[in-house]
């Protein structure tokens, strides 16, 4: 048993929620308890869609067990069918049905319904939603997609959208045109906007675009294998990123179309003057793997950050981030467990966060700036505006989304020229753009005389925790964390004001 | 004391035939109950023990709430616990101990069973008594089935209150007992209420704290706040307590003759009891006339969900000048929900259980002015050209007694209004 309040991924059988409701004319049939229908709202509110999951649930009840909840579910998949006219149904069971083993897709199979029907076999006890989605895409086009002869344009699929993915409906356009202005065709888009025959003529696409490896990176390899479609593996997340991919489709394609960047901002706005103050500010990133992945190199080699930190939560994509970790020189946080995260931060006091929505609650808490990259997202995540993440405008989308919660770099120099004016001082808390970091609690003050405060081992004079309590909150902890590793490593117990700014003098950049 | 309410009709819904189907059900669980408990009750905590859809669940219906230290959790069932019992009974213990370590304040702990926990027979009530007697005195460790095999949403709240009820202490006094968790707020109008007509001693169920607890006996009456506690209504009837028949306090009418039903028992005087509700309701009147003014002839449609509908149909078709097509109900309780169904006109198709499919194609035929259903329905509809009042917000939101009246018709007239808001501005765009 594992203690948990806040979850990062479902279930697996909402993974396959996820590739059913991305996708059209296919119907799932869950053997599922009353109660598990919970998950329709997660797609008709956080992506606000207009229409039901096509998802049949039996609903069992307590009655039921012990009597013939498979008859229920033999009931339950031909009135799904006899009403939505599927072209075809997957089949599976929820946590509590795969405890009862009725077997939903030997049942299945035995009804003989005139269209395939596809078992799923979805370890709720070990795996997780984004395995879920993964595998029921892989099963789907394991048994739908037939060797074709390939088309006689150059032409790709896009795998990996589903519903309920960050970002994914724009990013799916924004490569969609990328890659038609390589003179390229998009054969089938899948899982989202696809129907069970698009994905039998995926055998004719002449390579693979794989946009999110969490979600089909199965199906992608199943395709190379099968199909003798290579696939990409540059996630086009970020301008160094998008370049590199579009330099792995010329060599998949021998497209030698030129690109028109005139819309990347991304690259001026960062070199401007105003971006310099974001020279080597320290940020966090944690999130799904493929998102942590491509953050972690924007944020060094394009925004001019340190990373000071990065994990992610799906264990599928420790071996990758823990790699990356090491080129990064920093402790790779590979957990599910949002505590650990919370602690990891406190511990490092980043500048700023790249995360997901429980990172973004975090930073709310800590006072750290914080801007989303990953899923899990909340319903403002799914925005009414154009914003993807890959791509050339996805890269604008990016610099613009990153820096809006940091102070602007002339607001941060008139905050420190003016530290002591009563408007800039502590009382009067953040700054409009520093997001909803709360007012700085007072810290109480000991009425023991010298020692003033203590932190860990190394105690802080109180002429030295005055002059820091000067520090504009927003880098106090910085310079807080500085003074006393500078401390440590010259193995002194106390802090004084000139210890405060040797350790500034040696940190100085 | 109804002289200004329509006279009950002659023929009301208790003896309507009802439509029982079953199928598809599109509802929540009784885990989703934790959601408010947990904030009313405020010594408590609630471990689920479950799966990681249950955690998944309680995460979604809980929203950003998750994040102000929650109390209550998911003791995630995993592989090795499914393949000995045993084994799952130290596993419990183990994350029981690290959770009371981790909250010390903690003094009343609910494990909450959940379909996996049931249908793998977890016997969670042998583990509560094994760990109240490890904490005692100082933690009480209580157990209810929260699973959706057993209990449809607010049922949840129902299944713990009436898991309170065996424990409570033993008393002769002749108290007036408030079954129903209800906003602070509202509580405390309720209270300021009784009292001034003069009732008491008056207790509630829960109570804020295991320290404010009631004692029970023969001479405990009983009334209900909300109309999902049958199990509780029970228990308490074992222990010797009587209830007290009304109708909900929705509304100017079932605020008034909730309140007439627990004055009667306890003697007020008819001029004792206009002194003291007269202006209340002349308030509430008011509210209601302007809040419902868009409510006003129009038609609407209940899918199942709380078993507010009954006594909520009731208010919006008498009060609101509303009528009723459907009335669906997730389970209907003849000694509870009859009062409510006696003052309801004859006319709405009154439904138990739930076929979803079925039911959407009813909804679909009548076009209704507004439905009232669950979020994972209101989209969509919405999408068909449908007003939709999402069910949940009921639950929350402060609905109860007189001086939320007039929020509750509004709760339900927003929609209404909100459509005809952004139509006329559609219109304007057009032309």
């Amino acid at each position: 048993m594992k203690l948990t309040v806040w979850t990062y991924e479902g279930p697996p059988h909402v993974g396959a929620m996820r590739v059913a409701t991305g996708m059209k004319g296919l119907h799932y049939v869950l053997h599922a308890p009353q109660g598990d229908t919970y998950a329709d709202l997660l797609f008709t509110m956080i992506e606000r869609r207009d229409h039901r999951p096509p998802v049949t649930y039996t609903t069992f009840q307590a009655r039921d067990l012990g009597s013939d909840t498979a008859g229920l579910f033999k009931k339950a998949c031909q009135e799904a069918y006899d009403r939505f006219k599927p072209e075809a149904i997957i089949v599976g069971a929820s946590c509590t049905a795969e405890l009862i083993q009725d077997d939903p897709g030997g049942l299945a199979e035995t009804m003989g319904l005139p269209v395939p029907v596809i078992p799923l076999e979805l370890p709720s006890y070990q795996r997780k939603e984004n395995f879920g989605a993964d595998e029921t895409f892989f099963q789907i086009v394991r048994h739908l997609a037939k060797p074709m002869d390939k088309t006689a344009r150059v032409s790709c699929n896009i795998i990996g959208p589903t519903a309920l993915g960050f970002r994914h409906r724009d990013d799916v356009q924004e490569i969609t045109n990328l890659l038609y202005e390589l003179g390229i065709e998009v054969n089938v888009t899948a899982p989202m906007g696809a129907t069970p025959s698009d994905i039998a003529r995926m055998g004719q696409a002449h390579f693979n675009v794989l946009l999110y490896p969490e979600t089909g990176e199965q199906a992608a390899r199943y395709c190379e294998r099968t199909f003798d479609q290579p696939f990409t593996k540059t996630i086009p997340i970020g301008t160094g990123a998008t370049l590199d991919f579009i330099e792995e489709i010329r060599a998949l394609s021998g497209s030698t179309a030129q690109i028109d960047d005139r819309g990347l901002r991304q690259t001026w706005w960062s070199r401007s003057v105003d971006s310099t103050y974001l020279t080597g500010k320290r940020v966090f990133i944690f999130g799904d793997g493929t998102h942590v992945q491509t953050a972690a190199r924007i944020a060094r080699d394009e925004m001019g950050f340190e990373v000071a930190g990065l994990g992610c939560y799906n264990r599928e994509f420790a071996r990758p981030v823990r790699a990356l970790a090491k080129e990064f020189v920093v402790e790779p946080l590979i957990t599910d467990d949002y505590l650990e995260v919370e602690r990891a931060i406190e511990a490092l006091q980043p500048e700023m966060i790249l995360g997901t929505q429980m990172e973004r609650h975090i930073g709310k808490r800590l006072g750290i700036p914080c801007a989303v990259i990953s899923a899990p997202v909340h319903v403002q995540d799914f925005p009414a505006r154009y914003s993807p993440q890959m791509g050339f405008e996805g890269a604008n989308v990016i610099f613009d989304t990153w820096i809006h919660p940091l102070v602007m770099g002339l607001e941060e120099h008139l905050l420190h020229m003016f530290r002591e004016d009563f408007e800039f001082n502590d009382a009067a808390g953040p700054s409009h753009h520093g997001g909803h970091a709360p007012k700085p609690a007072v810290e109480p003050r000991e009425e023991a005389p010298a020692p003033a405060a203590r932190t860990g081992e190394v105690i802080w004079l109180d002429t030295a925790e005055r002059e820091l309590k000067k520090i504009p909150f927003f880098v106090r902890g910085k310079a807080r964390r500085n003074t006393e590793t500078f401390a440590a490593e010259k193995g002194l117990h106390e802090i004084s004001l000139d210890t405060l700014y040797e350790a500034k003098a040696h940190f100085a950049r | 004391m109804t002289d200004q309410f329509a006279p009950p009709p002659a023929l009301g819904c208790r003896s309507a035939p009802v439509l029982k189907q079953r199928g598809q059900r599109e509802v929540f669980c009784g885990l989703t109950g934790i959601i408010w408990l947990h904030r009313k009750i405020q010594d408590a905590f609630f471990l689920v023990v479950g799966s990681r859809t249950c955690a998944h669940l309680l995460q979604s219906a809980a929203g950003v709430m998750i994040f102000a230290e929650p109390r209550f959790g998911t003791a995630i069932l995993e592989e090795s616990d499914l393949a000995g019992l045993n084994d799952a009974h130290a596993e419990l213990d183990r994350t029981v101990n690290e959770l009371l370590t981790r909250r010390p304040d903690i003094r009343q702990l609910f494990l909450v069973g959940s379909c996996p926990s049931e249908v793998i027979k977890l016997d969670l009530s042998r583990a509560a008594e094994r760990l109240t007697q490890q904490f005692a005195p100082k933690v009480r460790v209580l157990e209810y089935s929260g699973s959706g095999i057993e209990t449809t949403f607010t049922q949840g709240e129902d299944a713990c209150l009436a898991a309170m009820v065996p424990v409570l202490p033993a008393s002769d006094a002749r108290e007036l007992l408030v079954v129903g968790a209800l906003p602070d707020v509202v509580e405390d109008q309720m209270l300021s209420l009784l009292e001034d007509l003069g009732v008491g001693p008056v207790r509630v169920l829960p109570a804020r704290s295991i320290d404010a607890e009631m004692g029970i006996g023969e001479n405990t009456v009983f009334a209900l706040s909300q109309p999902f506690l049958g199990e509780t209504h029970a228990a308490l009837e074992r222990r010797g307590a009587r209830h007290l028949a009304a109708p909900f306090p929705f509304g100017d009418e079932g605020t008034t003759a909730w309140l007439a039903a627990i004055a009667a028992e306890f003697g007020t005087s008819d001029e004792t009891f206009a002194q003291v509700t007269d202006a209340p309701r002349r308030r509430a009147r008011a509210a209601i006339a302007q809040a419902s003014e868009p409510l006003r002839d129009k038609s609407i449609f209940f899918f199942p969900d709380s078993q507010l509908e009954v006594p909520l149909a009731r208010f919006l078709t008498r009060e609101c000048g509303m009528s009723a097509l459907e009335v669906g109900m997730p389970y209907i309780h003849d000694g509870i929900h009859g009062p409510d169904l006696d003052l309801l006109p004859q006319g709405p198709q009154i439904s138990e259980g739930q076929d979803v499919d079925l039911q959407l194609d009813r909804c679909r035929a009548a076009r209704p002015d507004l439905t009232v259903c669950g979020l994972g329905l209101a989209n969509p509809l919405e999408a068909e050209g449908l007003s939709t009042k999402w069910a949940i917000e009921l639950v929350f939101t402060p609905v109860h007694f007189y001086e939320q009246a007039g929020d509750l018709a509004a709760l339900f007239a927003r929609p209404l209004r909100r459509k005809s808001i952004l139509s006329t501005s559609a219109e304007v765009a057009a032309e």
